[in-house]
């Protein structure tokens, strides 16, 4: 079984490229059992959209909202 | 339609995207975020800026279309900001390459020896991440966060998530390799969740304050 340090990787790398269908059924087989590596994937795509809404001024909106 | 490098008004596409305001004007924000980051003042920030914008519009036929010009000022900024971090203290580099070596160490201990997480580590579900954008303590914490990641892993993040530019595009404005670029990405994530979780996201009886 893929350890959730290679599984943490190829979900980190999924988010460059496209995996290969090989690497998709061992990740898909290890995020079956991990709670822990299915919360990782969940919080890459927050991460994401975090950095995007940051980089286009959400937070200087939030600070406006307040103030 | 006729093909657009046909037509007369193409020798225009190339500076077209300089004269999309809205367009510079968040390609702007990016930038000032992105030199903000790395330089850690705002007014350094704002000339590297300046003196990448001025480069662009001096060299509006040197790239086409707005992802173009946006990988070519980001390519500008990149050294503005080396220059500035190179003048300002050579003992960056040291200190940077330290806290480098830290960090890994540090990635490395999330996990066991067999590669699986230690209890203590292992991500845990978030609690309304979607709210957190409203929140400006929680942009607080992500800067605080993204601050306190070794300044080359910072960089490639930023160009990633921040600036949104490909990977390919990142190895070549830094020179590195496509493995050195998971790699670092991969730890960039792993220890900036990790930071949001810790300092944010975890439930409310969790939280260190």
């Amino acid at each position: 079984m893929l350890s959730c340090n290679d599984a943490t990787r190829l979900l980190s790398e999924s988010q460059e490229q496209r995996l290969s269908f090989r690497e998709r059924m061992r990740l898909t087989a290890h995020l079956m059992m991990c709670s822990g590596c299915k919360n990782f994937g969940k919080h890459l795509h927050v991460v994401r959209e975090a950095a995007r809404a940051y980089a286009a001024g959400e937070d200087e909106r939030a600070d406006r909202e307040l103030s | 339609m006729s093909n657009p490098e046909a037509e007369p008004a193409a020798a225009s596409s190339s500076s077209a995207a300089l004269q999309d305001g809205p367009f510079i004007e968040d390609l702007r924000r990016q930038m000032i975020k992105f030199a903000t980051l790395q330089l850690g003042n705002p007014h350094w920030a704002e000339d590297a800026v300046q003196e990448a914008l001025a480069g662009a519009y001096k060299n509006a036929g040197a790239f086409r279309g707005h992802a173009a010009l946006k990988t070519w000022v980001f390519a500008i900024l990149k050294n503005k900001i080396a220059d500035v971090l190179r003048q300002r203290e050579r003992t960056v580099e040291v200190s940077a390459l330290l806290r480098e070596d830290e960090s890994a160490d540090e990635i490395a201990a999330l996990f066991d020896e067999r590669g699986f997480w230690r209890a203590a580590e292992r991500p845990v579900g978030w609690r309304d991440p979607e709210q957190a954008v409203h929140d400006r303590q929680f942009w607080r914490v992500f800067e605080t966060c993204l601050e306190a990641l070794p300044p080359q892993w910072a960089r490639v993040f930023m160009m990633r998530e921040l600036i949104e530019l490909t990977a390919d595009e990142i190895c070549d404005a830094l020179g590195i390799t496509a493995g050195n670029l998971h790699v670092t990405l991969h730890r960039a994530r792993l220890r900036l969740r990790r930071c949001l979780e810790r300092n944010w996201f975890a439930e409310e009886g969790k939280r260190p304050c």
